[in-house]
């Protein structure tokens, strides 16, 4: 019975729901170290003194003159210390790390510092610090503007959004081997082995890292553990012993990234009959104090800008910028839901000023088989723009219900959109990544560097191998990363574990086949021992980019989606209830429904905490609401019902047809919610749509 | 100070105004339970003394002398609620699994969904969306 | 960073008597019940207390029963107890609404209502109701018991006139005869710290009183008279939205507590047909 398609048990289920999952933070190691991080509490100046004000009795102190290696956070710029030095551009950036046996005397350590205080930037917009900039140029924009019967104008913002992952980021470093090996909470083992060997300076075989079971990561914990891992690797080398560091909440909050506040500017030129003639837009990112992965969060959502809408004049003009907040990183989406909420609330606005359905402008505009992109891309048969809008405003009842709400305390609106699965442009070409099947006893044992983070990694991927093997789904092993023993296959991010990586694996499983004839795997290694087949990843044919131009093959397919937003105001206190949605999201083949629709209706509740509620105070560049208490994420009762429907429009780039689905769900509900708010009569065009902000708008509009 | 845990009568050693949570966790081994927060606000450190569902980074040591406590652990690993929860996909990351189900065993029996909306307020998960979670309760 | 627990003492008395001279002794002595508070700011490492009383185990000071017409609540009840409590919902069912909402089901089964009073937070949910109800606390000591209205409990931003020495064993409620009404408004569905939290009794003598919107819970006496003189609930929302005194914080805006001070007063008189 084929495994793909079908909803197996998780291979990871039994552990969760009995509680015999390890984390991080259960794991004990003989003569272990606790960790502490001494961080600025100014946004910007010098250090000009540190004074430890407690008996150093039984501490390990590491300061930025013990990193044995380059005092760098090496990812795509070295310009982030691990420790600081003498300059400090951020709140919470780590100076010294301490490390005692007792947690207690850890705690109460205390740490002076003088500064010589200079003054700290906020606001992205008088930056003069470029992270990153770019273009995407398609025929003339200036020309088709001047000509459009109609143009649009309009500033959108969104702030930053916290990934607040359950289980806070931690490791535990163990020297071992003359080296060191560090087990955390992580995404992508390859990224801390990298960062490790860089600031350590040791040779890449004396460095592991081994992935625990990780409580959430949503891009959290896709370079952050990169300076946890380094920090706990220091303390240890230094001490001799294992060091373990966990963040508390507020740590967490405080230092670590978070998604990067954006403010995109839009100049739409239409026909009176509602076809796009020219997109003019501009897209600014905060980047924070360093640059991470400023250029690459920027990146993807400059591609992903002008929507799933068909123009053939558009200019894409993108920048991350710095300021004196601790950096943004990634977080699902990684660009596109700042950008796809302003395309999307832009769209509107079009409807709105055309007195047009704005169903029926989606409808006219939306990308089909054979057209082109912003970068030029030719989209092909799976682009199903058109079916998953028709399908959701059908199913949703949008244009009865849209009747019915006017004049009522109820809205309803809907966003269109895209999402490109794998690394942007010649990304995955760069990566080369690599996985690999190994026969045993029972069958296969699947080797890869892929996170499981709670998305179902190990369950996806071996039924991927199992029904490329054609043997039992129970016969194909799992197990965490651990950099010793399994191939780099890229980071567990992009929405590409299941596309790129799965793909790799399905190759590899082809040609065990072939290696081993007609015999199941466990006869072949009773017989021969145990076999490897690695594989590496393969362009597809006809893919074609050009990193300078931004011309060309972005991704190799899209996922499409259209959410329908249902929402009702208190007109007393101005509060946005979600009350139903419903997604339509073509994904290309659902490998495991089930874990099809936990993404869809995971990443729909994070999108409505971003539309609404999840709002990062900063003040003097420090997160002010560090705590659960005053961060608010959806709980139960401020999740609305879902009507998840899973489209299959089959891609032949990846395995059984499947692209991308982590990340997509997250970029509809913030525009589809404004656009229902918008159907209400309230202009809003900054997330969260807070009650504050909306009580504004109502008084304006009163 | 004495705690029945699961069953099992512990003699702890431990500070009066130490977690109960801590206390399950490091002494009594019980490493099932979580902590997402320390402020009573995500639920993951949910067990029950005497049967009440509560956060044990709230509780003191001292309020749990002589009480009955349950954790994950404490079910077994066949339970009904364990099951569905595995069957319905409402564990992904898992870190927010255990505090969930023992939230929900506080529930009545045949709770209707709005019962198991407001049993799970004050559990957070940012995985789910939470509907799996419901299916898993209703369907137990 | 977390408060070593090693540091942090506890005093375990049997019986209220004990508890009472403990306090008389060592006036340092943090009285301390549910914790669902207390731990919050020690998991923080910003609570200035050490030394703690512990009241938890004392059941005496549990009760919810009837008192020379009036309900008493024992301090130590918990918030799930006074939904419960057929003796609450029956004649003040807006202190079961107010004990519903606060935190998530694992919160009601240990705070309490000595606790949310005696932490004195301006948000403390079920504070407005204490208010309008004209509740009496009863403060006792190892010299003797006294009885406090609630509108004269609080001084100012979590300050009280309780002595060191005293503490909160019951709350007095007298009965309402006439409609009460209350409404939290937090950012989200559940488990949220108010922004605004009123409570309402209608009927010759009005009262009104608004979490949230000052140092202290208060009592809106100006709102009341005019309402009691015959002003419309539309005037009365314009001098409520005047005299109460919110700010900006990281919660909310004091424009926004305003209005929907003065919006909420309005949905109270639409419902009750005013």
């Amino acid at each position: 019975m084929p495994a793909v398609g079908t909803n197996v048990p998780r291979k990871d289920s039994t552990e969760k729901v009995t509680g015999t999952a390890r984390y991080v933070d259960d794991l004990v190691f003989p003569g272990m170290l606790h960790a502490r991080t001494i961080r600025s509490t100014i946004p910007r100046g010098r250090i000009r003194d540190v004074r430890l004000s407690f008996d150093r009795a039984g501490f390990t102190i590491i300061d930025h003159r013990d990193v044995t290696g380059r005092n760098v956070v090496a990812l795509i710029e070295d310009d982030q210390p691990l420790l600081a030095e003498r300059e400090i551009r951020h709140v919470a950036e780590p100076i010294l790390l301490l490390a005692h046996e007792d947690l207690d005397t850890l705690r109460r350590a205390r740490v002076d510092i003088d500064y010589e205080p200079l003054e700290p930037l906020f606001d992205p917009t008088r930056s003069t610090q470029l992270l990153k900039d770019l273009r995407i140029v398609k025929g003339d924009v200036e020309q088709a503007l001047a000509g459009a019967e109609v143009v649009v104008e309009g500033e959108y913002r969104t702030g930053h959004q916290e990934q607040l992952y359950i289980e806070p980021n931690g490791v535990i470093a163990v020297p071992e081997n003359g080296g060191v090996t560090v087990h955390g909470s992580l995404q992508c083992p390859f990224y801390v082995h990298k960062a490790l060997r860089i600031a350590l300076g040791l040779p890449d075989d004396r460095i592991r890292v081994v992935q625990t079971e990780t409580g959430g990561g949503f891009g959290g914990k896709e370079e952050y553990p990169s300076v946890i891992a380094a920090h706990a690797a220091l303390l240890a080398l230094k001490a001799k012993r294992p060091v373990k560091l966990i963040y508390d909440r507020l740590e967490d909050m405080l230092a670590t990234t978070k998604r990067h506040p954006s403010i995109v500017r839009h100049r739409t030129g239409v026909t009176r009959d509602g076809r796009l003639v020219a997109m003019d837009i501009e897209v600014l990112m905060d980047g924070g104090a360093y640059v991470t992965l400023s250029p690459v969060v920027l990146s993807r959502g400059a591609i992903h800008a002008a929507g799933p809408y068909r123009c053939d004049h558009v200019r894409i003009e993108a920048r991350a910028v710095g300021t004196n907040t601790p950096p943004n990183g990634a977080f699902r989406g990684f660009g596109a839901p700042q950008t796809q909420f302003a395309v999307e609330v832009q769209m509107e606005r079009i409807a709105e000023a055309l007195s047009m359905d704005p169903a029926r402008l989606r409808e006219l505009n939306a990308l089909r088989p054979g057209d082109t992109t912003a970068t030029g891309q030719r989209v092909e048969a799976d682009c199903s723009a058109l079916q998953v809008l028709q399908q959701a405003v059908e199913r949703s009842d949008f244009h009865g219900k849209r009747e019915r709400y006017a004049g009522t305390n109820r809205g309803i609106g809907l966003s269109l959109f895209f999402h490109g699965a794998g690394f942007t442009g010649s990304g995955e070409v760069k990566l080369a990544s690599r996985a690999a099947l190994c026969t045993t006893e029972r069958g296969v044992r699947i080797l890869v560097g892929s996170a499981e983070i709670g998305q179902g990694t190990r369950t996806m991927h071996a039924q991927i191998v199992a029904d490329s093997l054609g043997i039992p789904y129970e016969d194909v092993e799992t197990g965490l990363p651990d950099t010793s023993n399994v191939p780099d296959s890229g980071p567990t991010v992009a929405s590409r574990t299941c596309m790129v990586v799965g793909g790799i694996l399905q190759r590899c499983a082809s040609d065990l086949r072939e290696r081993i004839g007609d015999m199941h795997p466990r006869e072949h290694f009773t017989k021969h021992g145990a076999t490897v087949v690695t594989k590496e990843y393969e362009p597809p044919h006809g893919i074609a980019w050009d990193d300078d131009t931004y011309r060309g093959d972005a991704y190799a397919t899209y996922a499409w989606a259209c959410d329908v937003a249902e929402v009702e105001m208190d007109p007393d206190t101005y509060e946005i209830r979600p009350i139903h949605f419903t997604a339509v999201q073509d994904i290309g083949k659902a490998i495991h429904p089930v874990l099809v629709a936990g993404q869809i209706e995971g990443g729909t509740a994070q999108g409505i905490g971003y539309a609404l509620i999840e709002e990062v105070v900063m003040r003097e560049g420090a997160m002010a609401n560090a705590q659960m208490t005053n961060y608010l994420v959806p709980t139960t009762l401020d999740t609305p019902t879902m009507d998840v429907v899973i489209v299959e429009t089959p891609s032949h780039h990846g395995p059984f047809g499947a692209k991308g689905v982590g990340e997509m769900p997250i970029d509809g509900p913030a525009p589809a919610i404004v656009n229902a708010i918008r159907h209400l009569g309230l202009d809003i065009r900054q997330i969260p749509a807070t009650p504050e902000r909306i009580a504004e708008a109502a008084c304006v509009s009163a | 100070m004495r705690l029945r845990v699961n069953g099992r009568d512990w003699e702890v050693d431990a500070p009066p105004m130490a977690r109960l949570l801590d206390v399950l966790r490091v002494q009594c081994e019980l490493p099932g339970t979580k902590e997402g927060c320390g402020e009573g606000e995500c639920g993951a450190c949910t067990v029950l003394v005497d049967g009440e569902p509560v956060c044990s980074c709230l509780v003191p040591v001292a309020h749990a002398d002589g009480a009955e406590v349950t954790t994950i652990e404490g079910l077994g690993g066949d339970h009904r609620l364990q099951r569905a929860f595995a069957e319905h996909g409402a564990a992904q990351c898992g870190i927010c699994t255990p505090g969930m189900i023992m939230a929900a065993l506080a529930l009545p029996s045949s709770p209707s969904l709005d019962d198991v909306r407001v049993a799970l307020a004050g559990n957070i998960c940012r995985c789910t969306g939470y509907h799996a979670i419901y299916r898993a309760i209703l369907r137990a | 960073m977390r408060t070593a627990a090693a540091a942090l003492d506890l005093v375990r008395p049997k019986s209220v008597e004990q508890a009472l001279r403990a306090m008389a002794d060592d006036p340092s002595l943090v009285p301390i019940a549910g914790c669902t508070d207390v731990f919050v700011g020690l998991n923080a490492g910003t609570f200035p207390g050490t030394r703690f009383l512990d009241l938890w185990p004392l059941e005496e000071l549990r009760e919810i029963g009837i008192r020379n017409g009036a309900i008493a609540i024992g301090a130590l009840a918990t918030h799930a107890m006074i939904q419960e409590s057929a003796a609450v919902t029956s004649r003040i069912p807006i202190l079961a609404a107010a004990c519903r909402e606060i935190g998530g089901i694992q919160i009601q089964n240990r705070g309490t209502l000595g606790g949310n009073v005696a932490n004195g937070s301006p948000a403390g949910d079920t504070l407005p109701v204490l208010a309008v109800a004209d509740a009496v606390v009863v403060l006792r000591s190892a010299s003797g018991e006294r009885r406090v209205p609630f509108n004269a409990f609080f001084t100012g931003y979590r300050t009280t006139v309780r002595r060191p020495d005293e503490l909160i064993v019951a709350f007095e409620l007298p009965p309402i005869v006439d409609v009460q009404w209350f409404r939290k408004v937090g950012t989200r569905a559940a488990q949220a710290i108010s922004k605004v939290v009123m409570a309402v009794v209608g009927g010759e003598r009005p009262r009104i009183a608004v979490g949230s919107v000052g140092p202290t819970v208060i009592r809106c006496t100006k709102t009341e008279a005019a309402i009691a003189g015959g002003a419309t609930f539309d005037e009365a929302s314009h001098i409520l939205e005047a005299e109460v005194q919110p700010i900006d914080d990281i919660r909310s805006t004091a424009s926004y507590r305003r209005r929907v001070c003065g919006n909420l007063l309005r949905r109270f008189g639409a419902d009750t047909g005013r």
